[in-house]
Formats: C-alpha cells, structure tokens, sequence
C-alpha cells in the first residue's frame, strides 16, 4: 500500500479512483503517563510517552484507513491529511484521511 | 501556616522551573541547531510536486516526525501575567519554535536516504490543557512524501 500527502504517487499514473478513506483512533493517557507528565510539567521539556502514544495512535490509524482501501481494492491513497482534537479532557482524537486510488 | 506552605510549595515549583527549565531549554537548542546543521541542504519543499530535477521517480513514502513538548512552571506563570496586560507572550513562542523544529528534524532524521521531501506540512494541536485553560503541551506534526529518484544505472 502506497501513501502520499501528494495529488498522486509520484512518477505513477493513476488508473482508478475509488473515494475517500479514513480511519481515526481515540486514545486516553493512562494515570501512570499522566503521573510522569505532570511531573515534567514543571520542569518543561519534551514528554516523550505523549509523543510515543500518539505516534502508536497515528499508527493504528492509518492502519485502519489502509485496511479499508485495500478492501476497496485500492494499492494506493494520496492525499493523505491529518488532524488531531481534542474531544474530551485527557483524551485525543487522532483522524487520518486520504482519497483512496490504483495505481500502474 | 497553611498558606505558608501553600507560599513555600509554589515558589519551589517556580524556581525548580525557572533553573531546569531554563538549562533544559539551552541545551535542547543547542541539540536542534547542531542537528540543524547535519542537515542542511537537504531539498524540502511544501510545493506539491517535485522541484528542479528532471530524474526520473523510483519511489515515494510517507513519513512523518512528531513531538510533544510542554512549557515549564515559571513560564506558564509568566504566560498567565501576560494575559493580564496582552501583547507578546515569549513564553510559549520559544515552546512552539522548538516543537516545529523538533518535529522537522524527527522528519528528516526518519529518511536519511531520501533525495527529495515535497508536500511537506506541518500541523499543531495543544494536546494538554492545564487549569484556567492554559496552555500545557503542544504536540506538533510534521509530514511530507520523501522522493527517491531512480539511480542511473537501472
């Protein structure tokens, strides 16, 4: 499975278009993270289990989109977007989508 | 006597933010400009398509560099004094210089191989929000399609 944030793959030609596909994940830190994070609050600095935790929600996401293009029957999605909100206190909502298309 | 403590407890938490914060602040600059430095010209472009090379494209891939970086205590209070007054707020322009700057070098780090990075993006969300809604933590993400272009001998 192919992915770009491009219009297309580059240096392929798109042979079919299939539609959109997305996949989200809604993920809450856990108290032991929070613990630690609060902590680092004070001194400042990079949390580095917020940046491992939303890079594994990220991941799941787009394993997610990428089993839904496959089911379409698409090789590929381009135009691959991100967004991240936050829908409650502690917890985020990180959304991936892309339109979904075969390429040669 | 409880308000004493109360006194003592915030201005440990003030100053301990003001020193580590301040050292950590330093050397995490000096670790981004070094870095900086590794990688300078490499073509990274936020145009869509490929830029001044007329090879031809073996293959392309997604990549993406992320981090999460909070202010410290003494700038958050320094941020809530300025809220107050209105006008810049240094505080968290120097937290969310480096969090792009991080994420950046955590994109171009990921792809060492890469001969182009085109459509690059970056994107911010404050992912933590302390009480009186201030700011805690922004996470910032950069992504962009690496570029390989076909070596001549294929």
């Amino acid at each position: 499975m192919l992915l770009s944030n491009t219009e297309g793959i580059p240096g392929k030609n798109i042979v079919a278009f299939h539609g959109i596909v997305s996949g989200s994940t809604v993920r809450a830190k856990h108290v032991g993270r929070d613990f630690m994070a609060s902590l680092k609050n004070i001194v400042g600095g990079e949390l580095k289990g917020y940046t491992e935790l939303l890079q594994e929600s990220r991941d799941e996401s787009i394993n997610r989109m990428k089993a839904q293009a496959t089911q379409m029957g698409a090789n590929a999605v381009v135009n691959v977007r991100f967004s991240t909100s936050s829908v409650a206190a502690g917890a985020s909502e990180l959304y991936v989508y892309g339109t979904a298309v075969t390429v040669e | 006597m409880e308000a004493l403590i109360q006194l003592g407890v915030l201005l440990v938490l003030v100053s301990l933010g003001f020193f580590v914060g301040r050292i950590a602040e330093k050397r995490h600059y000096s670790s981004i400009i070094r870095r900086e430095q590794e990688q300078l010209g490499r073509p990274t472009t936020a145009a869509r398509t490929v830029m001044g090379d007329d090879r031809p494209v073996g293959r392309s891939e997604l990549v993406m560099g992320s981090v999460v970086i909070s202010v410290d205590y003494f700038k958050r209070l320094l941020a809530g004094l300025r809220n107050i007054f209105g006008g810049r707020v240094q505080a968290y322009e120097t937290l969310v210089d480096r969090a792009r700057r991080e994420a950046m070098l955590r994109l171009l780090e990921s792809c060492p191989e890469a001969d182009q990075i085109i459509n690059l993006r970056l994107e911010t969300s404050s992912i933590f929000k302390g009480r009186q809604k201030q700011v805690g933590s922004v996470e910032v993400l950069a992504y962009g399609t690496a570029v390989y272009f076909q070596s001549p001998l294929q």
